[in-house]
């Protein structure tokens, strides 16, 4: 019970987090953009890296969706729609990417 | 029920006790779902687009158009807007009164409102510039990318202000409090939404 007492104060701060580690991971991005020092490659890279964990960042703090036990459902939700997106998108690129190349 | 406090802290009505926590994730699963195959939709788009990148017909390209300093503001709106959603569910948990969960939704609805304006000026100096959808491929993967994300913020603004007319009319209810959660998973979910489109779209179209 002692979660309940420290509910409010403990949520505000939860969100605070929250928005701080996506606030420093877009402030990331956009440096490695605006003062690119890496390869084109590499800097792509890290790009998708930072999306990645922002987005991990706001379905955890903001969301509220965990790896514990309660919040299964949505949580087996969303990693299925993942697999679907994955399997739909990087279909379409290598289909698509490879009938360019034959057509070039 | 203690392990359960925890588990959507800002989504839950725990403090209320008008709904039980099975009821209302019953309800929200539901929208999940809704969300998720909104999610396949802008999925599929961002395909497109990856597809038509080089297919620029001699038009503008991608580097010319995009400016990363609005990107980077509208980012800050929306994430901001994120946060003040937050707070808001946090008060409509905590706090019986209507009145500080009203001044967050507006708040969080100007900030959706200034993203609009900004991101409507980005797609004005595009046409501008000559960059519309017709002229290629990729302009038109773009506008159906990056606009269809805009007409999501203008839903979701819009109901912002059916719950703030609800929460007048009818008081912070177990209905209302269910219809701002779900509203809470839309606005959130738009936001994970954009950091797909700044990074794929306006980041990775930028790297020289």
């Amino acid at each position: 019970m002692s979660e309940r007492k420290t509910g409010k104060a403990g949520e505000i701060r939860s969100y605070l987090i929250g928005y701080g580690l996506a606030l420093l991971l877009t402030c990331a991005a956009f440096a490695a953009i605006r003062w690119q020092s890496f390869a084109a490659t590499t800097t792509l890279a890290v790009l998708f890296a930072l999306a990645l964990a922002q987005v991990i960042v706001h379905f955890r703090f903001f969301l509220h969706i965990r790896l514990s036990r309660s919040s299964r459902d949505d949580l087996q939700l969303i990693l299925f729609s993942a697999l679907i997106v994955a399997l739909m998108v990087s279909g379409t690129l290598v289909i698509l990417f490879n009938l360019r190349q034959r057509m070039m | 029920m203690t392990s359960s406090e925890l588990r959507h802290t800002g989504l839950n009505l725990g403090g209320t006790g008008e709904i039980s926590h099975e009821q209302a994730e019953t309800g929200l699963f539901g929208f999940w779902v809704f969300l998720m195959s909104d999610a396949v939709i802008f999925a599929l788009l961002f395909a497109t687009y990856g597809v038509m990148l080089s297919a620029t017909a001699g038009g503008p390209t991608p580097t010319a158009e995009y400016k990363i300093g609005p990107a980077f503001i509208e980012t800050l709106l929306l994430l901001t807007s994120s946060l003040t959603f937050g707070m808001a569910s946090i008060t409509m948990k905590h706090d019986a009164r209507p009145r500080g969960l009203f001044g967050w939704l507006f708040v969080t609805l100007l900030l959706g409102l200034a993203f609009l304006g900004f991101e409507l000026h980005d797609f004005a100096t595009m046409v501008g510039d000559g960059a519309w959808p017709m002229r290629s491929g990729y302009l038109s993967a773009f506008f159906a990318l990056v606009p269809l994300h805009g007409l999501h913020v203008l839903f979701g603004s819009l109901w912002i202000v059916v719950m703030m007319v609800q929460l007048a009319v009818f008081g912070p209810d177990a209905r209302v409090k269910l219809n701002i959660l779900r509203l809470g998973l839309f606005w959130h979910f738009l936001d994970i939404v954009w950091i797909a489109i700044f990074t794929i779209v306006y980041l990775q179209g930028l790297i020289r």
